[in-house]
Protein backbone atom coordinates (compact mmCIF):
# COMPACT_ATOMS: atom_id res chain seq x y z
CA UNK A 1 0.00 0.00 0.00
CA UNK A 2 1.06 3.50 -0.99
CA UNK A 3 0.64 7.13 0.91
CA UNK A 4 0.66 10.23 0.08
CA UNK A 5 3.21 12.42 -1.01
CA UNK A 6 4.25 14.85 1.61
CA UNK A 7 7.89 16.20 0.56
CA UNK A 8 9.16 15.71 -3.09
CA UNK A 9 12.75 15.46 -3.56
CA UNK A 10 13.44 19.21 -4.21
CA UNK A 11 11.47 19.95 -1.09
CA UNK A 12 13.88 17.60 1.10
CA UNK A 13 16.71 18.75 -0.71
CA UNK A 14 15.71 22.63 0.08
CA UNK A 15 14.76 21.47 3.87
CA UNK A 16 18.33 20.11 4.60
CA UNK A 17 20.21 22.71 2.62
CA UNK A 18 17.89 25.04 4.93
CA UNK A 19 18.63 23.08 7.87
CA UNK A 20 22.44 23.09 7.44
CA UNK A 21 21.92 27.21 6.75
CA UNK A 22 20.18 27.34 10.74
CA UNK A 23 22.71 25.18 12.57
CA UNK A 24 25.51 27.41 11.64
CA UNK A 25 24.14 30.51 12.38
CA UNK A 26 22.55 29.35 15.53
CA UNK A 27 26.66 28.18 16.27
CA UNK A 28 27.67 31.17 14.96
CA UNK A 29 30.12 29.66 13.14
CA UNK A 30 31.28 25.61 12.87
CA UNK A 31 33.47 25.84 16.03
CA UNK A 32 33.02 22.58 18.09
CA UNK A 33 29.83 21.36 16.03
CA UNK A 34 29.74 17.68 15.40
CA UNK A 35 26.62 16.23 13.59
CA UNK A 36 25.20 12.73 15.17
CA UNK A 37 22.66 10.88 13.08
CA UNK A 38 20.20 8.28 14.74
CA UNK A 39 20.04 5.10 12.72
CA UNK A 40 18.81 4.97 10.70
CA UNK A 41 17.36 7.74 8.21
CA UNK A 42 19.14 9.86 10.56
CA UNK A 43 22.63 8.62 9.47
CA UNK A 44 22.23 9.73 5.64
CA UNK A 45 20.51 13.36 6.86
CA UNK A 46 23.36 13.94 9.07
CA UNK A 47 25.70 13.09 6.01
CA UNK A 48 23.64 15.39 3.96
CA UNK A 49 23.17 18.19 5.94
CA UNK A 50 27.70 18.15 7.08
CA UNK A 51 28.00 17.79 2.92
CA UNK A 52 25.85 21.24 2.72
CA UNK A 53 27.76 22.68 5.35
CA UNK A 54 31.25 22.16 3.57
CA UNK A 55 29.93 23.60 0.35
CA UNK A 56 28.68 26.67 1.72
CA UNK A 57 31.36 27.00 4.99
CA UNK A 58 34.05 25.28 3.76
CA UNK A 59 33.89 23.23 7.19
CA UNK A 60 34.61 19.40 7.12
CA UNK A 61 32.25 18.66 10.25
CA UNK A 62 32.56 15.45 12.15
CA UNK A 63 29.89 12.58 11.47
CA UNK A 64 28.84 9.96 13.86
CA UNK A 65 25.96 7.48 13.55
CA UNK A 66 23.99 6.41 16.91
CA UNK A 67 21.48 3.28 17.17
CA UNK A 68 19.50 3.80 20.60
CA UNK A 69 18.28 0.19 20.52
CA UNK A 70 19.53 -0.94 23.51
CA UNK A 71 18.11 2.47 25.32
CA UNK A 72 14.58 2.11 23.87
CA UNK A 73 12.13 2.03 26.65
CA UNK A 74 9.86 -0.22 24.76
CA UNK A 75 12.17 -2.94 24.62
CA UNK A 76 9.85 -5.50 27.08
CA UNK A 77 7.27 -4.84 25.07
CA UNK A 78 7.84 -4.99 21.52
CA UNK A 79 7.34 -8.36 19.59
CA UNK A 80 10.89 -8.85 18.64
CA UNK A 81 13.60 -7.16 19.64
CA UNK A 82 14.82 -4.64 16.71
CA UNK A 83 17.93 -5.08 14.70
CA UNK A 84 20.53 -3.42 16.37
CA UNK A 85 22.32 -1.01 13.68
CA UNK A 86 25.60 -0.17 14.81
CA UNK A 87 26.93 2.91 16.67
CA UNK A 88 29.87 4.90 15.53
CA UNK A 89 30.48 8.14 16.99
CA UNK A 90 33.38 10.93 16.52
CA UNK A 91 36.08 10.36 19.27
CA UNK A 92 36.05 12.80 22.05
CA UNK A 93 31.85 14.69 22.10
CA UNK A 94 33.21 16.38 25.51
CA UNK A 95 32.50 20.20 25.46
CA UNK A 96 31.07 19.76 22.04
CA UNK A 97 27.94 20.68 20.56
CA UNK A 98 26.31 17.79 19.41
CA UNK A 99 23.34 18.15 16.92
CA UNK A 100 21.28 15.07 16.84
CA UNK A 101 19.80 14.39 13.66
CA UNK A 102 16.87 12.63 12.84
CA UNK A 103 14.21 11.81 9.74
CA UNK A 104 10.84 11.90 11.95
CA UNK A 105 10.13 13.75 15.47
CA UNK A 106 6.75 12.06 16.67
CA UNK A 107 6.82 11.04 20.67
CA UNK A 108 10.26 12.15 21.46
CA UNK A 109 10.58 9.03 23.20
CA UNK A 110 13.99 8.22 20.09
CA UNK A 111 15.51 11.72 21.12
CA UNK A 112 15.27 10.49 25.21
CA UNK A 113 16.94 7.41 24.40
CA UNK A 114 19.53 9.37 21.86
CA UNK A 115 20.35 11.78 24.96
CA UNK A 116 20.46 8.62 27.45
CA UNK A 117 23.11 6.91 25.17
CA UNK A 118 25.00 10.31 24.47
CA UNK A 119 25.74 10.50 27.88
CA UNK A 120 27.40 7.16 28.45
CA UNK A 121 29.77 8.41 26.01
CA UNK A 122 30.85 11.78 27.54
CA UNK A 123 29.54 15.23 28.61
CA UNK A 124 28.89 17.49 25.53
CA UNK A 125 28.67 21.03 25.95
CA UNK A 126 25.21 21.37 24.44
CA UNK A 127 23.20 18.99 22.55
CA UNK A 128 20.79 19.91 19.67
CA UNK A 129 18.31 18.51 17.73
CA UNK A 130 17.60 18.82 14.22
CA UNK A 131 14.56 16.65 12.25
CA UNK A 132 13.42 16.56 8.40
CA UNK A 133 10.02 16.41 9.44
CA UNK A 134 7.55 16.97 13.37
CA UNK A 135 4.58 15.29 13.20
CA UNK A 136 3.81 16.27 16.74
CA UNK A 137 2.16 14.46 19.13
CA UNK A 138 4.95 14.69 21.73
CA UNK A 139 5.10 12.66 25.22
CA UNK A 140 8.16 13.78 26.41
CA UNK A 141 9.23 17.51 27.17
CA UNK A 142 10.90 17.80 23.85
CA UNK A 143 11.34 20.00 20.97
CA UNK A 144 13.73 20.26 17.77
CA UNK A 145 16.06 23.13 17.20
CA UNK A 146 15.62 22.30 13.53
CA UNK A 147 12.62 21.75 11.31
CA UNK A 148 12.30 20.31 7.80
CA UNK A 149 8.78 20.48 7.41
CA UNK A 150 5.83 20.40 10.29
CA UNK A 151 2.99 18.15 9.25
CA UNK A 152 -0.21 17.74 11.39
CA UNK A 153 -0.75 13.97 11.78
CA UNK A 154 -3.64 11.99 13.86
CA UNK A 155 -1.68 9.20 15.32
CA UNK A 156 -3.47 6.36 13.00
CA UNK A 157 -1.07 7.34 10.60
CA UNK A 158 2.25 6.77 9.81
CA UNK A 159 4.88 9.10 8.21
CA UNK A 160 7.34 7.44 6.10
CA UNK A 161 10.68 9.33 5.06
CA UNK A 162 12.60 7.50 1.96
CA UNK A 163 16.31 8.50 1.07
CA UNK A 164 17.94 7.21 -1.87
CA UNK A 165 21.11 5.86 0.24
CA UNK A 166 18.56 3.76 1.94
CA UNK A 167 15.24 3.29 -0.04
CA UNK A 168 16.52 4.12 -3.52
CA UNK A 169 14.16 7.32 -3.62
CA UNK A 170 13.54 10.68 -1.96
CA UNK A 171 10.39 11.51 -0.57
CA UNK A 172 8.18 11.46 2.40
CA UNK A 173 4.73 9.88 2.00
CA UNK A 174 1.67 9.48 4.99
CA UNK A 175 -0.67 6.70 5.19
CA UNK A 176 -3.09 4.78 7.37
CA UNK A 177 -1.74 2.42 9.61
CA UNK A 178 -2.32 -1.62 8.50
CA UNK A 179 -1.55 -4.51 11.19
CA UNK A 180 0.87 -7.16 10.44
CA UNK A 181 0.48 -10.49 11.82
CA UNK A 182 2.40 -11.52 14.97
CA UNK A 183 4.85 -14.64 14.53
CA UNK A 184 4.46 -17.14 17.34
CA UNK A 185 7.51 -18.06 19.42
CA UNK A 186 8.62 -21.44 19.00
CA UNK A 187 11.20 -23.78 21.75
CA UNK B 1 9.60 0.34 3.76
CA UNK B 2 11.05 2.32 7.11
CA UNK B 3 8.40 0.88 9.16
CA UNK B 4 6.60 -2.09 10.18
CA UNK B 5 3.80 -2.52 12.49
CA UNK B 6 2.86 -5.19 14.81
CA UNK B 7 -0.15 -5.38 16.54
CA UNK B 8 1.02 -3.91 19.46
CA UNK B 9 3.03 -1.12 18.02
CA UNK B 10 -0.32 0.65 17.93
CA UNK B 11 -1.42 -0.50 21.42
CA UNK B 12 1.73 0.70 22.97
CA UNK B 13 3.19 4.64 22.10
CA UNK B 14 6.72 4.07 21.92
CA UNK B 15 9.71 5.49 20.24
CA UNK B 16 8.72 7.49 17.49
CA UNK B 17 9.58 5.32 14.68
CA UNK B 18 8.35 1.55 15.35
CA UNK B 19 11.19 -0.77 15.08
CA UNK B 20 12.30 -2.06 11.94
CA UNK B 21 10.65 -6.11 11.40
CA UNK B 22 13.61 -8.53 11.40
CA UNK B 23 14.50 -9.79 8.02
CA UNK B 24 14.50 -12.61 10.07
CA UNK B 25 12.17 -13.44 12.41
CA UNK B 26 13.70 -14.71 15.84
CA UNK B 27 11.17 -17.47 17.04
CA UNK B 28 13.05 -19.51 19.75
CA UNK B 29 11.83 -19.14 23.71
CA UNK B 30 15.26 -21.16 24.53
CA UNK B 31 18.62 -21.85 23.79
CA UNK B 32 19.07 -25.40 24.41
CA UNK B 33 21.16 -26.59 21.24
CA UNK B 34 22.05 -24.91 18.20
CA UNK B 35 20.90 -27.87 16.35
CA UNK B 36 17.35 -26.22 15.44
CA UNK B 37 19.15 -22.65 14.12
CA UNK B 38 18.84 -21.90 10.64
CA UNK B 39 22.13 -20.54 8.57
CA UNK B 40 19.93 -17.15 8.90
CA UNK B 41 19.62 -17.08 12.55
CA UNK B 42 23.00 -17.72 13.00
CA UNK B 43 23.88 -14.83 10.84
CA UNK B 44 21.45 -12.55 13.09
CA UNK B 45 23.25 -14.17 16.51
CA UNK B 46 26.75 -13.16 14.82
CA UNK B 47 25.66 -9.41 13.69
CA UNK B 48 23.85 -8.79 16.87
CA UNK B 49 27.08 -10.06 18.43
CA UNK B 50 28.69 -7.50 16.28
CA UNK B 51 26.86 -5.02 17.89
CA UNK B 52 27.34 -5.76 21.17
CA UNK B 53 31.26 -5.94 20.26
CA UNK B 54 31.06 -2.21 19.94
CA UNK B 55 29.26 -2.11 23.20
CA UNK B 56 32.03 -3.33 24.51
CA UNK B 57 34.58 -0.70 23.34
CA UNK B 58 32.50 1.51 24.92
CA UNK B 59 34.24 3.96 27.70
CA UNK B 60 30.82 2.59 29.91
CA UNK B 61 30.46 -0.47 28.14
CA UNK B 62 26.80 -0.72 29.76
CA UNK B 63 23.40 -0.55 27.95
CA UNK B 64 20.19 -0.56 30.00
CA UNK B 65 18.20 -3.15 27.02
CA UNK B 66 17.48 -5.99 30.28
CA UNK B 67 16.61 -3.13 32.93
CA UNK B 68 14.61 -4.77 35.36
CA UNK B 69 15.11 -8.44 33.57
CA UNK B 70 15.55 -11.28 36.14
CA UNK B 71 18.43 -13.42 35.29
CA UNK B 72 19.34 -16.73 37.57
CA UNK B 73 22.45 -18.94 36.59
CA UNK B 74 21.88 -22.08 37.97
CA UNK B 75 25.15 -24.08 37.92
CA UNK B 76 25.37 -27.98 38.62
CA UNK B 77 28.84 -28.07 37.46
CA UNK B 78 32.42 -26.02 37.95
CA UNK B 79 32.92 -23.78 35.66
CA UNK B 80 34.62 -20.25 35.61
CA UNK B 81 34.72 -18.65 31.94
CA UNK B 82 30.93 -19.47 31.17
CA UNK B 83 29.60 -18.59 34.73
CA UNK B 84 31.38 -15.46 34.79
CA UNK B 85 30.88 -14.84 30.87
CA UNK B 86 26.57 -14.69 31.04
CA UNK B 87 27.11 -12.85 34.49
CA UNK B 88 29.30 -10.35 32.75
CA UNK B 89 27.44 -10.21 29.58
CA UNK B 90 23.68 -10.23 31.96
CA UNK B 91 25.30 -7.29 34.06
CA UNK B 92 26.43 -5.37 30.81
CA UNK B 93 22.84 -5.55 29.45
CA UNK B 94 21.57 -3.98 32.69
CA UNK B 95 19.89 -7.59 34.22
CA UNK B 96 19.72 -8.48 37.56
CA UNK B 97 21.46 -11.25 38.05
CA UNK B 98 21.59 -14.39 40.88
CA UNK B 99 24.07 -16.89 41.08
CA UNK B 100 23.36 -19.86 42.41
CA UNK B 101 25.96 -23.10 42.59
CA UNK B 102 24.44 -25.98 43.55
CA UNK B 103 26.90 -27.06 45.86
CA UNK B 104 25.95 -24.68 48.18
CA UNK B 105 22.54 -24.86 47.34
CA UNK B 106 19.04 -26.98 48.46
CA UNK B 107 20.67 -29.09 45.98
CA UNK B 108 23.38 -30.93 48.92
CA UNK B 109 20.03 -31.37 50.70
CA UNK B 110 18.29 -33.54 48.14
CA UNK B 111 16.10 -30.95 46.13
CA UNK B 112 14.89 -32.32 43.14
CA UNK B 113 15.95 -30.15 40.01
CA UNK B 114 12.28 -29.84 39.05
CA UNK B 115 11.85 -28.06 42.76
CA UNK B 116 14.44 -25.94 41.80
CA UNK B 117 13.27 -24.55 38.83
CA UNK B 118 10.24 -23.90 40.45
CA UNK B 119 12.02 -22.47 43.83
CA UNK B 120 14.42 -19.68 41.40
CA UNK B 121 11.14 -19.24 39.02
CA UNK B 122 9.18 -18.49 42.08
CA UNK B 123 11.63 -16.07 43.96
CA UNK B 124 11.43 -14.08 40.07
CA UNK B 125 13.71 -15.62 37.65
CA UNK B 126 12.69 -14.79 33.86
CA UNK B 127 15.72 -16.13 32.16
CA UNK B 128 17.55 -19.30 33.84
CA UNK B 129 21.06 -19.92 32.33
CA UNK B 130 21.91 -23.67 33.51
CA UNK B 131 24.34 -25.93 33.47
CA UNK B 132 24.30 -30.00 34.46
CA UNK B 133 26.50 -33.01 34.21
CA UNK B 134 23.27 -34.96 33.02
CA UNK B 135 22.23 -34.72 28.84
CA UNK B 136 19.44 -33.26 28.49
CA UNK B 137 19.00 -31.26 31.71
CA UNK B 138 17.73 -28.01 30.39
CA UNK B 139 15.33 -29.59 28.27
CA UNK B 140 13.19 -30.77 31.31
CA UNK B 141 13.94 -27.38 32.85
CA UNK B 142 12.74 -25.63 29.79
CA UNK B 143 9.34 -28.13 29.94
CA UNK B 144 8.73 -26.65 33.54
CA UNK B 145 10.22 -22.97 33.19
CA UNK B 146 7.84 -20.50 32.24
CA UNK B 147 10.50 -17.81 31.28
CA UNK B 148 13.90 -18.74 28.72
CA UNK B 149 16.13 -21.61 29.48
CA UNK B 150 19.88 -20.99 28.12
CA UNK B 151 21.80 -24.08 28.07
CA UNK B 152 25.32 -23.55 29.87
CA UNK B 153 26.29 -27.08 28.87
CA UNK B 154 24.98 -30.12 29.48
CA UNK B 155 26.70 -33.39 30.10
CA UNK B 156 28.29 -34.78 26.99
CA UNK B 157 25.25 -33.39 24.99
CA UNK B 158 25.26 -29.61 24.04
CA UNK B 159 27.29 -25.62 24.77
CA UNK B 160 25.41 -23.75 22.33
CA UNK B 161 27.04 -20.63 23.45
CA UNK B 162 30.49 -21.94 23.21
CA UNK B 163 29.81 -23.12 19.54
CA UNK B 164 28.71 -19.83 18.92
CA UNK B 165 31.21 -17.92 20.38
CA UNK B 166 34.06 -20.43 18.10
CA UNK B 167 31.87 -19.85 15.17
CA UNK B 168 32.10 -16.27 15.81
CA UNK B 169 35.70 -16.20 16.81
CA UNK B 170 36.36 -18.04 13.28
CA UNK B 171 34.65 -15.73 10.93
CA UNK B 172 36.32 -12.18 12.25
CA UNK B 173 39.76 -14.50 11.69
CA UNK B 174 39.18 -15.53 7.99
CA UNK B 175 39.76 -13.75 5.31
CA UNK B 176 35.93 -12.38 4.18
CA UNK B 177 34.33 -13.53 6.78
CA UNK B 178 33.33 -17.04 5.70
CA UNK B 179 34.25 -20.56 6.94
CA UNK B 180 32.69 -22.12 3.62
CA UNK B 181 35.48 -24.53 2.36
CA UNK B 182 37.51 -23.99 4.96
CA UNK B 183 39.51 -27.12 6.84
CA UNK B 184 38.41 -26.95 10.90
CA UNK B 185 39.33 -29.73 12.69
CA UNK B 186 38.22 -30.75 16.32
CA UNK B 187 41.19 -32.57 17.74
CA UNK B 188 40.69 -34.96 21.08
CA UNK B 189 38.19 -36.39 23.23
CA UNK B 190 35.13 -36.13 21.47
CA UNK B 191 33.72 -38.73 23.38
CA UNK B 192 32.63 -36.84 26.40
CA UNK B 193 33.08 -33.43 24.42
CA UNK B 194 29.47 -31.21 24.69
CA UNK B 195 31.75 -29.20 22.83
CA UNK B 196 32.76 -30.50 19.57
CA UNK B 197 28.58 -31.95 19.47
CA UNK B 198 27.52 -28.37 19.40
CA UNK B 199 30.18 -27.43 17.28
CA UNK B 200 29.18 -30.08 14.17
CA UNK B 201 26.08 -28.10 13.69
CA UNK B 202 27.35 -24.79 13.39
CA UNK B 203 30.37 -25.36 11.93
CA UNK B 204 28.97 -27.69 9.26
CA UNK B 205 26.16 -25.28 8.82
CA UNK B 206 28.65 -22.59 8.16
CA UNK B 207 29.85 -24.70 5.11
CA UNK B 208 33.44 -25.42 6.45
CA UNK B 209 35.21 -29.09 5.83
CA UNK B 210 34.83 -30.19 9.18
CA UNK B 211 36.72 -32.62 10.51
CA UNK B 212 37.14 -34.88 13.45
CA UNK B 213 40.18 -36.41 15.54
CA UNK B 214 41.27 -38.69 18.09
CA UNK B 215 41.82 -41.75 19.44
CA UNK B 216 39.63 -44.71 18.55
CA UNK B 217 38.67 -45.21 22.39
CA UNK B 218 37.67 -40.82 22.35
CA UNK B 219 35.52 -41.31 19.07
CA UNK B 220 33.28 -44.05 19.45
CA UNK B 221 29.79 -43.19 17.87
CA UNK B 222 30.77 -40.57 15.96
CA UNK B 223 31.50 -42.62 13.02
CA UNK B 224 27.26 -43.40 12.34
CA UNK B 225 27.01 -39.60 12.65
CA UNK B 226 29.99 -38.37 10.42
CA UNK B 227 27.85 -40.53 7.59
CA UNK B 228 24.25 -39.95 8.27
CA UNK B 229 25.74 -36.05 8.56
CA UNK B 230 24.69 -33.23 10.75
CA UNK B 231 21.06 -32.61 9.40
CA UNK B 232 22.48 -34.30 6.10
CA UNK B 233 26.06 -32.16 6.47
CA UNK B 234 28.79 -34.78 6.31
CA UNK B 235 31.70 -34.71 8.09
CA UNK B 236 34.94 -36.50 8.14
CA UNK B 237 36.22 -38.54 11.02
CA UNK B 238 39.82 -40.10 11.31
CA UNK B 239 41.97 -41.00 14.11
CA UNK B 240 44.80 -39.87 12.13
CA UNK B 241 45.98 -37.23 13.68
CA UNK B 242 48.41 -36.12 10.40
CA UNK B 243 45.33 -36.72 8.05
CA UNK B 244 43.61 -34.20 10.36
CA UNK B 245 46.09 -31.75 10.72
CA UNK B 246 47.10 -31.10 6.58
CA UNK B 247 46.50 -27.94 5.27
CA UNK B 248 43.92 -27.24 8.25
CA UNK B 249 42.95 -23.69 8.28
CA UNK B 250 42.04 -23.92 12.17
CA UNK B 251 42.69 -26.34 15.06
CA UNK B 252 40.51 -26.63 17.59
CA UNK B 253 41.93 -28.41 20.76
CA UNK B 254 39.91 -30.22 23.09
CA UNK B 255 40.67 -30.58 26.78
CA UNK B 256 40.94 -34.50 28.34
CA UNK B 257 38.36 -34.44 30.99
CA UNK B 258 40.05 -36.42 33.32
CA UNK B 259 37.23 -36.21 35.27
CA UNK B 260 34.74 -38.80 33.08
CA UNK B 261 38.00 -41.00 31.91
CA UNK B 262 36.97 -43.66 33.56
CA UNK B 263 37.08 -47.71 32.53
CA UNK B 264 41.12 -47.22 30.57
CA UNK B 265 39.50 -45.37 27.49
CA UNK B 266 43.59 -43.99 27.77
CA UNK B 267 46.70 -45.65 28.52
CA UNK B 268 48.18 -42.53 30.16
CA UNK B 269 47.79 -38.90 29.92
CA UNK B 270 51.64 -39.20 28.58
CA UNK B 271 50.89 -41.30 25.66
CA UNK B 272 48.08 -39.44 25.12
CA UNK B 273 50.43 -36.15 24.41
CA UNK B 274 53.10 -38.02 22.57
CA UNK B 275 50.10 -39.44 20.17
CA UNK B 276 47.50 -36.33 19.87
CA UNK B 277 49.12 -33.58 21.85
CA UNK B 278 48.94 -30.61 19.53
CA UNK B 279 52.35 -29.29 19.66
CA UNK B 280 54.24 -27.32 17.60
CA UNK B 281 55.75 -29.47 15.06
CA UNK B 282 52.17 -31.05 14.35
CA UNK B 283 50.48 -27.79 13.49
CA UNK B 284 53.81 -27.11 11.13
CA UNK B 285 51.20 -29.51 9.35
CA UNK B 286 48.68 -27.41 9.23
CA UNK B 287 48.21 -23.27 6.81
CA UNK B 288 51.12 -21.19 8.45
CA UNK B 289 48.17 -18.74 9.49
CA UNK B 290 45.95 -21.73 10.72
CA UNK B 291 43.77 -20.27 13.94
CA UNK B 292 44.51 -22.46 17.46
CA UNK B 293 41.98 -22.71 19.55
CA UNK B 294 40.50 -24.40 23.03
CA UNK B 295 37.64 -24.00 24.41
CA UNK B 296 39.35 -23.82 28.04
CA UNK B 297 40.47 -25.13 30.80
CA UNK B 298 43.41 -26.38 29.05
CA UNK B 299 45.77 -29.35 30.21
CA UNK B 300 48.47 -27.57 29.13
CA UNK B 301 51.23 -30.33 27.92
CA UNK B 302 48.59 -32.51 27.24
CA UNK B 303 46.06 -31.93 24.74
CA UNK B 304 48.25 -28.50 24.07
CA UNK B 305 51.02 -27.62 24.32
CA UNK B 306 52.33 -24.33 26.23
CA UNK B 307 54.04 -22.87 23.57
CA UNK B 308 51.21 -23.60 21.07
CA UNK B 309 48.88 -21.99 23.37
CA UNK B 310 50.28 -19.09 24.17
CA UNK B 311 52.02 -18.99 20.36
CA UNK B 312 50.95 -16.03 17.70
CA UNK B 313 48.47 -18.57 15.94
CA UNK B 314 46.77 -18.74 19.26
CA UNK B 315 43.13 -16.96 19.35
CA UNK B 316 42.01 -18.41 22.63
CA UNK B 317 41.95 -15.03 24.64
CA UNK B 318 39.55 -13.87 21.75
CA UNK B 319 37.37 -16.88 22.19
CA UNK B 320 36.55 -16.15 26.03
CA UNK B 321 36.15 -11.83 25.02
CA UNK B 322 34.05 -13.13 22.14
CA UNK B 323 32.07 -14.85 24.63
CA UNK B 324 30.58 -12.20 26.82
CA UNK B 325 29.85 -10.43 23.37
CA UNK B 326 28.01 -13.61 21.61
CA UNK B 327 26.47 -14.43 25.29
CA UNK B 328 24.72 -10.72 25.82
CA UNK B 329 23.72 -10.96 22.01
CA UNK B 330 21.81 -14.13 22.61
CA UNK B 331 20.13 -13.13 25.65
CA UNK B 332 19.12 -9.65 24.05
CA UNK B 333 17.33 -11.78 21.13
CA UNK B 334 15.71 -13.94 23.82
CA UNK B 335 14.27 -11.34 26.01
CA UNK B 336 12.73 -10.47 23.27
CA UNK B 337 10.80 -13.59 22.01
CA UNK B 338 6.90 -13.45 23.76
CA UNK B 339 6.04 -16.27 25.26
CA UNK B 340 2.64 -18.06 24.48
CA UNK B 341 -0.32 -16.97 26.46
Amino acid sequence: MSGRQIMTADEIRRATIRLSHEIVEKQAGTDGLVLIGIQRRGVPLARRIAASIAEHEGAALPVGALDITFYRDDLSMVAQQPVVKGTELPTGIDGKTIVLVDDVLYTGRTIRAAMDALVDFGRPQAIRLAVLVDRGHRELPIRADHVGKNVPTSREELVRVHLVEVDGLDEVEIERMVAAPQPEPVA
Amino acid sequence: MSTAIGPDAAAVPSVDDVPESQPIAWRHRHLLDVDRLSTDELDLIMRTTDAMREVLARPIAKVPALRGRAVTILFYEASTRTRVSFEVAAKNLSADVVNIAASTSSVVKGESLIDTVRTVEALGAQMLVMRHSSSGAPYLAADIFSGSVLNGGDGWHAHPTQALLDLYTMRERMPGGSLAGRKVVILGDLLHSRVARSNIWTLTAAGADLWLCGPATLVRGFEAWANRGAAGRRFHLTTSVDEALRDADVVMALRIQRERMAGGLLPSMREYAARYGLTRERLALARPDALVMHPGPMNEGVEIAPDVAAGPQSVITDQVTNGVAVRMAVLYLLAGTRVPS
